[in-house]
């Protein structure tokens, strides 16, 4: 009996570690996720200074905006423009990727709005972003 | 027989494994899109939230 209920015991905590490992931490070191962030941080040489004039902002939905065009010179708008486009191309793909990379495409959403939050929380001051009422500076 | 015993650990961890599966786990979520902006934004442990730069006297 003793000698059951100790088998039973080991059991328990055999299966129950790897459970509780697999629920802290979710898997962001695939290739593919790897290679879209090298990708963004890359890109953040180019765009920190739009960042820091309010020419782009920080969206409800994770991504990147243009947010005051009118701080970027004429010749330079389409250059933004491009930037912001390859920026959230990646953005998504990441958000889907880390879905997939867990065995949950249908937590991209809450992956998405949980980036969304944290990308403002780790905003530098003077960024603009989307908060419930529209645009602010933070 | 003792056959029960093997229910106990049964009944605890089927749900446990639903749940897991099911929920989405908000704080290991937020936990790696912490690391993989850091990274993107370059931003290196301690300096949590670069401030502002103060304004420049001249």
């Amino acid at each position: 009996m003793n000698k059951r209920l100790m088998t039973v015991f080991v059991l328990l905590l055999a299966l129950a570690a790897p459970l509780a490992m697999a629920a802290a931490n979710l898997e962001i070191n695939t290739p593919a996720i790897t290679s879209l962030t090298a990708s963004m941080q890359a890109r953040y040489n180019q765009l920190s200074p739009y960042y820091a004039s309010g020419a782009i902002g920080l969206t409800r939905d994770g991504l990147v905006a243009v947010h005051d065009a009118n701080t970027v010179p004429l010749k330079d708008r389409q250059v933004v423009n491009a930037l912001v486009a390859a920026e959230n191309n990646d953005r998504n793909a990441l958000y889907k990727e880390i879905a997939i990379a867990n065995g949950h495409p249908e937590w991209e959403a809450e992956i998405r709005s949980t980036f969304a939050q944290r990308w403002v929380q780790k905003a530098q001051g003077g960024w603009w972003y989307q908060g419930a009422g529209g645009w602010a500076k933070k | 027989m003792k056959n029960w015993v093997w229910l106990l650990p049964a009944t605890l961890i089927l749900p446990a494994c639903v749940t897991i599966n099911i929920y989405f786990p908000a704080a290991a979520a937020e936990k790696a899109a912490d690391k993989i902006i850091d990274e993107v934004w370059q931003i290196k442990p301690g300096e949590q939230q670069p401030a502002e730069k103060p304004a420049e006297t001249k």
